[in-house]
């Protein structure tokens, strides 16, 4: 019955033919549908990128150890690097925007239905073709021919003679083409924000999320396409020849550095500021007060957006710029703690003084905020060139930039999973696994990340294949790895209440949380149209004002 | 249309950037200034294309459908001009010259620049081309104007792209 309850399926035969059902799932062109497979898609390669570092961590947990080859080890941070920030990070990020946006903005569907199947698709295949190289060469236990170059793949190492056979274009050629999937889904938000809100959802009213996703458009196409190019180049490299990034022909290696980093910097801010988006949503709601200082945070994202561009430097301190250069670069890193603290505190003074109320979702939330402080700090740390000469190569970095993106990104988006599930499946999620879920993730990671901070200051670096005994390092990677025990139940905890609330959850309704924002203003699930009339919008809570007309939020605003 | 063009234009910066990194770093011959003739008459050819297709597009406004289809055509010679030239220039660069890909740095990103372009103009042309045998057919007409600007943005886009790209190569390149 329960399939039953989801207008989609519903027909006039009651259940019909598995293949029919698949085949309405592939050739589909609704942005709900889209975003359920996005999302569907990126949780399936988390399970990979994540039994891909556990291989790591098993390595790593004594020293001395041979649980896999060298050569094994550098594939494994190599893929799970690159399908981490590709093809788990970024369909979950699309697959959020490409579910809400249109629902938040009052649209029936994005402005190019087809594009985005097409968007979807490609980034579909480039994450099958990338794990395909798994299949080639040495054989899975020598992890095929999977790429070994890292995930940044520095010149000259990805020149044929230093790569040679196929795993440098395995690499390349998935990044290629899900860059031009994320390209047109990017462009698909940025008009359907722009061209699509229903009457009287002004960018003024528009809910944060369809702020921060605008943003977050804009910065793919500007930062996705460099990347595009630099592959371009390194494929007329490594095929016809070229000498873009050849030492040996007066190619230059940094060259590459500043094209993977023009794009790799803004990415972390492609991928944060969708949390940032997510956490923007929750905390008030779960708060029971309307977001605090709504203009500055949306100027706080712009400014971030614009900034982002202009600090990718910061991953070259070691590479011997001028001091001007890494004077300016410096600067400009910290320069975006501004508008970052700008929002915590806009967090802060939402929840301050509200009834908040420890849903799961607030839970995740309110995790964000102190991780996210914490890597924040972090990050400024490590801006100080002269800090960044010492510790940029070290476990210390891997432990700042894991902070950001699993323990603000990753628990933000588990917060929205948990907020947004019920409008998506019509069913509410178990609290008490959200919970159990929530506190094993939340020990699992500082476990993991807190103690991976030490060894690197004390010297041990990244990408390490093993290590002596005896340099103090021995027992913080023995914790690590532990840590790593309680991620991976909690993630466990997590499909499983996914899986179990879908078919035994408690019936949703349509505004569970009694929130604010127009997607709960539809069914749960939505139909396939959205809306049966287009809303009319008068505040930034169009919800509040349908519920409370005795005291409706446009009365205030202008 | 913006968007893509955005995307492509932050494409085409990177690959404007290497060349202009590039330039003088060559370690041997042949060198820019032994082999690059500036393609004056070429560019002409595309930079008018773009005031044909403004015009073509502003007569299918006023459904006017012969002047639109002459224009239009009128369009494609003048990319195919261009394209052939660009053809040419290539064939004596490789058969004369010698300067492949593989040859030194200055073919590796001038081959990548160029041919970037080119490949950019030769999607523009099929477009054209398509709509164009489209409107042969009867199958255009004014209902159809905004997307044949879009169209039009693009090949705009083209054009000014090989404003750069011509000032690089040929000027500051050499």
């Amino acid at each position: 019955m329960t399939t039953a309850s989801i207008p989609w399926m519903q027909s006039d035969v009651a259940r019909r033919p598995l293949v029919e059902r698949l085949h309405d799932w592939v050739t589909t062109v609704d942005h709900k549908r889209l975003g359920i497979l996005y999302v569907v898609y990126a949780l399936v390669l988390l399970v990979v990128a994540g039994i891909e570092a556990a291989i790591m961590r098993i390595q790593l947990m004594a020293p001395h150890n041979d649980f896999v080859s060298p050569q094994v080890f550098n594939r494994m941070f190599t893929m799970h690097g690159t399908t981490m920030i590709f093809f788990v990070a970024m369909p979950l990020v699309f697959g959020f925007a490409n579910y809400l946006v249109p629902l938040m903005i009052g649209a029936r569907d994005m402005a190019f239905p087809r594009l985005n199947a097409f968007s979807f698709w490609l980034t579909a295949f480039g994450g099958v073709l990338l794990h395909f190289s798994f299949l080639g060469g040495s054989g899975l236990y020598g992890a095929g021919t999977a790429p070994d170059v890292g995930w940044f793949a520095y010149a000259p190492l990805t020149a044929k003679t230093f790569s040679p056979g196929h795993s440098t274009d395995y690499w390349t050629l998935a990044l290629l083409v899900s860059g031009f999937g994320s390209i047109g889904t990017a462009i698909n938000i940025l008009t359907t924000i722009l061209c699509l809100r229903c009457p009287g959802m002004t960018l003024g009213r528009m809910p944060l999320f369809a702020w921060l996703s605008l943003t977050m458009a804009g910065l793919v196409i500007l930062a996705v396409s460099p990347l595009s190019a630099a592959q371009m180049m390194l494929l007329v490299d490594r095929y016809l020849g070229g000498h873009f990034f050849d030492t040996q022909a007066g190619g230059s290696a940094v060259i590459w550095m500043h094209f993977f980093w023009v794009f790799g910097h803004p990415e972390v801010y492609v991928l944060v500021i969708p949390a940032f988006a997510v956490v923007s949503e929750i905390i008030p709601v779960f708060s029971r007060k309307p977001i605090f200082g709504y203009p500055v945070m949306v100027a706080a994202t712009v400014c971030i957006g614009f900034i982002s561009m202009s600090v990718w430097a910061h991953h070259m301190f070691t590479v011997g710029m001028s001091p001007a250069a890494n004077g300016f670069f410096v600067l400009s890193t910290m320069a975006i703690a501004v508008p970052t603290g700008i929002k915590i505190f806009n967090w802060l003074a939402t929840m301050w003084g509200g009834t908040i109320q420890f849903r799961t979702p607030m839970l995740f939330c309110t995790g964000f905020l102190f991780q996210f402080l914490i890597g924040g700090l972090t990050g400024v740390m490590l801006a100080c060139a002269p800090f960044d000469w010492q510790l940029g190569g070290s476990y210390f970095l891997v432990a700042h930039f894991h902070y950001v993106i699993v323990g603000a990104i990753l628990f933000a988006l588990f917060g929205g999973f948990y907020y947004w599930f019920p409008k998506v499946s019509g069913r509410m999620c178990s609290e008490t696994l959200g919970k159990l879920h929530f506190w094993l993730f939340l020990i699992g990671f500082h476990l993991t990340f807190d103690c991976m901070h030490v060894p690197g200051i004390l010297g041990m670096p990244r990408r390490i294949y093993t290590y002596e005994p005896g340099r103090g390092w021995d027992a913080w990677n023995l914790w690590v790895t532990i840590g790593v025990v309680f991620q991976g139940l909690g993630t466990l905890v997590f499909v499983g209440n996914l899986v179990w609330s879908y078919f035994e959850g408690d019936r949703a309704g349509s505004d569970p949380w009694d929130a604010w924002t127009l997607e709960w203003s539809t069914e749960s699930p939505p139909p396939v149209y959205n809306f049966a009339a287009l809303p009319v919008v008068r505040s930034r809570r169009p919800l509040w004002d349908l519920k409370h007309p005795e005291d409706p939020d446009w009365k205030y605003e202008q | 249309m913006y968007g893509l063009i955005a995307a492509e234009a932050a494409i085409f910066t990177i690959f404007v950037v290497a060349y202009l990194f590039y330039v003088g770093k060559s370690l041997v011959g042949p060198l820019p200034n032994e082999v690059l003739h500036a393609p004056v008459f070429l560019t002409i050819c595309l930079l008018s294309s773009s005031l044909t297709i403004h015009r073509a597009v502003a007569a299918l406004r006023r459904a006017r459908m012969r002047t639109f289809e002459l224009w239009w055509a009128f369009t494609i010679a003048l990319g195919a001009v261009f394209l052939g030239g660009t053809a040419r220039e290539w064939h004596h660069l490789i058969y004369d010259q010698g300067l492949t890909v593989r040859t030194n740095l200055f073919g590796t990103s001038y081959y990548s620049l160029v041919g970037l372009h080119a490949f950019h103009v030769t999607v523009g042309l099929l477009g054209l081309l398509t709509v164009l045998l489209l409107g042969l057919g009867g199958r255009v007409g004014q209902e159809h104007t905004e997307r044949l600007d879009v169209l039009s943005l693009y090949w705009h886009f083209v054009d000014a792209v090989w404003i750069v790209v011509f000032t690089v190569v040929y000027v500051i390149g050499r």
